[in-house]
């Protein structure tokens, strides 16, 4: 059977009566790509920060990379790498610089750090910008080099938090083949997003609503299972079914 | 007459050509989508025609009115919704929608009926700060603010980035409903289901308009055969599919990876081609272009 690398046991997080997350249970492969899909305020946030190791859980049981998120967070967030739209790289830092911070963060050393900058800057071909400040590359370069910072320090799993708001189809495509190659070379990615064709190349999804998982499958039997032909269509299903709005 | 009319228009920022010489004309009541990359150049044409930016050449006219010498006149006529969310964070929602319809010296009530159907959904929180909405509600907000001095035109500018599909949903079904009202509207976006949404779309690229038609159109301009492929190993797939010379173009499609080919080329001579590259469970299939393959064929050949 494949390795687990993320594996959850009724899960749960109150907030005082209310439930942000009810009791889910799934598990992830190693290098699996994985959607983790709902409306805003189905509780994907929480359900990852929890994975995260930044938010403990009221009850119920989680692995993450080996470790238990509620009583081993900070081996948690080691071996993890992270990445969202709205935080990843620091904008008044040269590229290089992001790369030699996060590296360090990890503990990884100055010659690995250094080596594996001018391996990932070739293979982006970025070798040239490595003096650039982040804030003047353009959003697609951004989100491709905040992804290759979220895994320098080859964590077992990487959590992307819509990772691609805001870019064309072009540039998502070159997106998403570094997630293949992460996958292919056997890192786990998590990947929350509101597109749904997005949804369609992630090998399974689930789709939480109302704080609980209420579909998980590959996107081919999903759309089976709802008679739907597309991702956008088994989720307007189960998304218009939310009791609780937005907020 | 032309809700929008736009002329030679060029725009440069230092040495770079933010807008190259763009002429298009909007019908009153069109759904008019400006489809692009991220730099392409989208926010400076909103901008310009919205009279926040000067060109440096060529003229714009919308709504019968010249976006430089008339710039006081047109901001009645038009609703600007920036990409960035520009309503004030500290304030209420409701007091975000009263300030605005006071600042174009009209009231909440007078047109409700036009922001009705959005704002009501928005409107149990009206007592709640701007800044602690969620991106969804923002959106919606954001829209009622564009409209409730009643313009004859809409400028939306990536309107849904960030926004969950069931809202996104809603916010174009909102879209249609002010089209019946003869409302222009003039949006961009990255998003190419949104895309075939439109009345008719201009794909932009380096800033040039590289394609204007309707959805319809564009699809059945794309001339080339079309084929999905698929294996048990995507990843390697991809990669033997770019180095097999026969192949002209592959991208990933999901689940599948869409392909062009040589007319020369055989469904079995392809499969033989991957079976010996130790690929199982093959699929190849001819298909139907979308809009996003036309995407991703202009925005290649104009790399």
């Amino acid at each position: 059977m494949a390795e687990k690398v993320i594996q959850t046991e009724n899960l749960t997080k109150k907030f005082g009566n209310f439930t942000a997350v009810d009791n889910i249970s799934f598990s992830v492969d190693r290098g699996e790509v994985f959607g983790f899909l709902g409306a805003n305020g189905a509780g994907k946030t929480t359900a990852m920060r929890m994975l995260c190791g930044l938010s403990y859980p009221t009850s119920g049981k989680g692995m993450v990379a080996g470790f238990d998120i509620a009583r081993q967070q900070e081996d948690v967030k080691r071996n993890i790498g992270y990445m969202s739209q709205k935080f990843s790289l620091y904008e008044d830092l040269k590229v290089w610089e992001n790369m030699r911070l996060f590296g360090g963060i990890y503990g990884m050393r100055d010659k690995e750090i250094s080596t594996k900058t001018d391996e990932i800057l070739t293979e982006l071909g970025f070798i040239n910008e490595r003096n650039t400040l982040v804030k003047e590359l353009p959003l697609g370069w951004k989100q491709k080099l905040a992804f290759s910072v979220s895994i320098f320090h080859e964590p077992k799993v990487v959590f992307l938090d819509e990772p691609t708001g805001g870019v064309d189809p072009a540039t998502r495509r070159q997106f998403w083949e570094l997630i293949y190659q992460a996958s292919d070379r056997g890192i786990t990615v998590f990947v929350t997003t509101h597109y749904m064709d997005e949804a369609e190349y992630c090998r399974r999804v689930s789709i939480m609503v109302d704080g609980r998982i209420e579909a998980l499958d590959t996107p081919a039997n999903l759309r089976h299972q709802f008679n739907a032909d597309s991702m956008d269509g088994v989720f307007q299903q189960l998304a218009r079914k939310a009791q609780r709005g937005d907020n | 007459m032309k809700a929008i009319s736009v002329q030679n228009i060029n725009k440069k920022y230092r040495d770079i050509q933010a807008l190259n010489n763009i002429s298009f004309d909007v019908e009153q009541g069109e759904i008019y989508g400006i489809i692009g990359p991220d730099g392409a150049g989208k926010t400076s044409l909103f901008r310009i025609l919205t009279s926040l930016l000067l060109a440096d050449s060529g003229t714009a006219i919308v709504d019968g009115l010249d976006v430089v010498s008339d710039y006081k006149e047109i901001r009645k006529h038009i609703g600007y919704m920036p990409g960035r969310f520009s309503l004030y964070q500290d304030l209420t929602v409701e007091e975000n929608l009263e300030f605005f319809a006071t600042v174009f010296n009209t009231t909440i009530q007078e047109n409700y009926y036009l922001i009705k159907d959005i704002y009501q959904q928005i409107e149990p929180f009206k007592n709640r700060r701007a800044g602690k909405l969620s991106g969804g509600m923002k959106q919606k907000l954001a829209l009622s603010c564009a409209l409730i001095h009643k313009p004859a035109i809409l400028f939306l500018d990536e309107p849904t980035t960030g926004v969950d599909p069931v809202s996104r949903k809603e916010f174009w079904e909102m879209l249609r409903k002010l089209k019946e009202q003869n409302i222009t509207i003039l949006v961009s976006t990255p998003y190419m289901d949104e895309a075939t949404l439109c009345d008719r779309i201009a794909l932009i690229q380096h800033g040039r308009f590289l394609q204007v038609d309707t959805p319809q159109n564009i699809i059945d301009r794309f001339s080339e055969p079309l084929w999905s492929v698929k294996s048990n190993l995507m990843y390697r797939l991809l990669k033997d599919l770019r180095q097999y010379d026969k192949v002209k173009t592959c991208f990933t499609f999901g689940e599948t990876h869409h392909i062009t080919v040589n007319n020369n080329l055989t469904v079995a001579e392809l499969k033989a081609f991957l079976a010996d590259k130790q690929h199982k469970d093959i699929e190849i299939h001819t298909i139907q272009a979308t809009i996003e393959d036309c995407y991703m064929q202009l925005a290649q050949n104009n790399e």
